[in-house]
């Protein structure tokens, strides 16, 4: 019985690490690792949750496991993945090995969109939501800075591994461009441009999830979401106000 | 003028999913809860509330929508509410907030940033408020 109990905190450990690494809300991690465990006959199984790390432990055996995560990234398609493995694993479809192959492939499996795609999206939507705001000749110049943010967070992401400064020097590179431009002669109203351009930055996931994870009474995640949420905006504000200041 | 709106609202609205890597056939419809949610907030500043009362509003129609996308299709709900929100985010204001910064023009500034505070507030209330009702009607048998 132990060694089953141990493969079964495994594949619960691996639904809720996929989950949280891919920007999972707390709540919806520990509700999967328990319903995977009682699903599999572990009815009293405990799990505490943050954003940087799982406990989880069963009750009556000395099972007991922690792990960390230290990267995450968003990527909601694999959390739907997730999601659905473990309605399957209730509804009694999949065996434990199952499982642990369904959990693994998802694992392996690469970003849902490659990244020049993500490049395009970035700079195509931008481009919409400027013109959203200041009307349809904002589309072009915006495509342009809102694009080339994207692609400098990512790039400065990889480089250090500190979120807010590449935040704020992609925010930072797109003020940057618009004002270029404007000094060009280019364009006229700055505004609606340069706040298109970051919409891809904004925090939009950490402001849902730490709302939803606040809602379900998980304070201390989604205190640290929210916080996560804060300093991104005070990032790409701060990223802008330089720009300002020396307009 | 209108349609125009919203279609860039929805073409803005499914672009951020891709940026959110949500799934391939989910797309056209995070894109429909952005474009109802902005139609909202418009149709509600056009009628005259004001902002912060708008983005509520359209906030609690984005995450009801959301949430019933979420069961009909048996995925988080979260895929569909994180680009949905993103239109309303109050970039406009935050941004006129940190123009008066830079101006050393503090109270301008911090009533324009206790603004957009109050409107990021008004998403969270929507989003709040959306899933008491779900939760109120779960109950009834």
């Amino acid at each position: 019985m132990t060694e089953r109990v141990d493969d079964i905190v495994d594949v619960c450990l691996l639904a809720g690490k996929l989950m949280l690494e891919s920007g999972g809300e707390t709540y919806r991690v520990e509700d999967t690792m328990t319903r995977i465990a009682a699903s599999f006959g572990v009815s009293r199984s405990h799990s505490y949750v943050t954003p940087t790390g799982i406990m989880f432990s069963v009750e009556g055996t000395n099972v007991t496991r922690f792990i960390r995560i230290s990267e995450r990234s968003t990527d909601l398609s694999k959390v739907a993945f997730v999601n659905h493995i473990s309605r399957r694993i209730s509804s009694g479809e999949l065996s434990l090995d199952g499982a642990r192959k369904e959990l693994e492939r998802v694992q392996r499996q690469p970003l849902g969109y490659p990244f020049w795609q993500q490049t395009a999206a970035a700079a195509a939507a931008s481009a919409c939501f400027a013109s959203l705001l200041g009307g349809m000749n904002h589309f072009l110049p915006s495509l342009l800075s809102g694009g080339m943010a994207f692609w400098c967070f990512e790039m400065m992401h990889r480089l250090v591994k500190i979120r807010f400064f590449a935040e704020f020097f992609a925010s930072f590179v797109a003020g940057g461009i618009v004002l270029l431009m404007e000094r060009a002669g280019l364009v006229g109203d700055v505004g609606n441009m340069m706040i298109g351009s970051v919409m891809p930055l904004v925090p939009g996931l950490a402001i849902t999830n730490a709302v939803r994870d606040l809602m379900a009474g998980h304070l201390i995640a989604g205190l640290s979401r929210g916080a996560e949420a804060f300093l991104t905006a005070f990032a790409i504000g701060t990223g802008i106000a330089f720009i300002l200041s020396i307009r | 003028m209108m349609i125009v709106q919203l279609l860039l609202s929805f073409v803005a609205s499914s672009l951020f999913g891709v940026i959110f890597n949500i799934p391939k056939r989910l797309l056209p419809h995070s894109g429909f809860v952005g474009m109802s949610g902005w139609a909202m907030y418009m149709a509600a500043a056009r009628s005259g509330i004001d902002g912060v009362a708008a983005t509520f509003v359209a906030a609690f129609f984005v995450a009801f929508l959301s949430s019933g996308f979420a069961r009909r299709y048996r995925t988080p709900a979260t895929i569909f509410i994180v680009p949905g929100i993103l239109p309303l985010v109050p970039g406009g204001t935050a941004f006129e907030a940190m123009r008066h910064v830079v101006m050393n023009d503090y109270n301008a500034a911090i009533s324009l940033a206790a603004k957009a505070f109050m409107i990021s507030g008004a998403i969270a209330m929507g989003l709040i408020f959306s899933e008491v009702v779900n939760q109120l009607v779960k109950r009834r048998p």
